[in-house]
């Protein structure tokens, strides 16, 4: 028969700190941080078209993601992809947005306080009764 | 959902993302439902990690390969030209409860995936959501399509509280699958209508 689920144990095992990621330093000019926190897994990313005059030139990796959004598409499918970490991914869409070269649709915004938005969880749902 | 992929428009108008997570423990099915409802083949990232971390928590059953990064594999199901849902499915092992936390920031909810063979797999899992309040259904993934447990069994062993609700399901099936997420969207719609009221 079914084993029973144990009490909760204390507060998840230090995983947090313990865990953190080493962020590849190649492409990303050995800075460890992105300079803004403006990209989510499902932030959506489009390329500027045409591009600001007073752009630089961008770099390959950066051209390779420019490509890649002229639609506008997730950070995570960007990363999956272009076969590179996220937070890679992430650094270098700083560097593009700051450029002007790229801009950026943040997830629609998902508060429970005082309560998600009934509309859009209808709509989820009606979308989710068509497949 | 032919002919609504964002990829085809002709305007590049950036759509309003959602995600739900698809949790639970390491095998259990969790890629497998992103992928019988996803309308694209799952996509997967993988980040490398710091040896620090490695060692902290359980490492049983992991193969030495997984050590060295930790992946995420995800799908898409195109609600409207305005609205992309996105499904992930979280990382099963436990030491990789720090992705966990930042998977869920966002998320409208999730569907913690049981193995009928091996349910203490995700028990860790449930405990992950009612500890943040996050709402959750569970789906019960049978072995071959196969239930040798009503949901209520199964409800009663994972000391589950009634408004959660329990589903007996086939990940490998989309109609499955859907129904599950659709149970999610009905237990966050019926809440945030009552707390509306």
């Amino acid at each position: 028969m079914w084993a029973h689920r144990p009490p909760p144990a204390s507060e998840v095992s230090g995983s947090d700190a313990a865990g953190r990621l080493v962020r590849p330093f190649a492409l990303t000019g050995g800075r460890t941080r992105p300079s803004r926190a403006d990209f989510t897994l499902i932030t959506t990313v489009t390329a500027v078209d045409p591009p600001p005059e007073r752009a630089s030139r961008p770099q390959p990796e950066q051209t390779r993601i420019l490509r890649r959004c002229r639609r506008p598409v997730a950070v995570a499918e960007l990363a999956a992809l272009l076969d590179l970490p996220v937070s890679v991914v992430v650094i270098m869409l700083c560097d593009l947005l700051e450029a002007g070269l790229i801009t950026a649709h943040p997830p629609h915004p998902v508060s429970r306080t005082p309560e998600l938005d009934l509309d859009l969880l209808q709509k989820v749902r009606d979308g989710l009764g068509r497949l | 959902m032919a002919g609504s992929d964002p990829a085809v428009r002709a305007a590049p108008v950036a759509p309003d993302t959602v995600k739900i997570l698809i949790a639970g423990g390491f095998g259990v099915g969790k890629t497998t439902m992103v992928g019988s409802v996803s309308e694209i083949v799952p996509l997967r990232t993988e980040e490398p990690l710091t040896a620090a971390g490695l060692d902290v928590d359980d490492l049983t059953g992991i193969e030495e390969k997984a050590a060295t990064t930790v992946a995420l594999d995800f799908g898409r199901i195109t609600i409207s030209e305005r609205l992309v849902l996105y499904l992930f499915g979280t990382p099963g092992q436990q030491r990789f409860w720090f992705m966990w936390n930042d998977l869920a920031v966002g998320a409208l909810g999730a569907v913690v995936l049981i193995d009928v063979r091996r349910p203490e797999a995700s028990f860790a899992a449930v405990d992950f959501f009612e500890r943040r309040d996050i709402p959750f259904v569970v789906g019960v993934n049978g072995f071959h399509g196969q239930h040798p447990y009503p949901p209520d069994e199964i409800r009663e062993s994972l000391a589950l509280p009634e408004h959660v609700p329990v589903l007996l399901c086939d990940a490998r099936e989309r109609e499955s699958s859907r129904d599950v997420l659709i149970a999610l969207l009905d237990r966050l719609i019926a809440e945030a209508g009552a707390a509306a009221r």
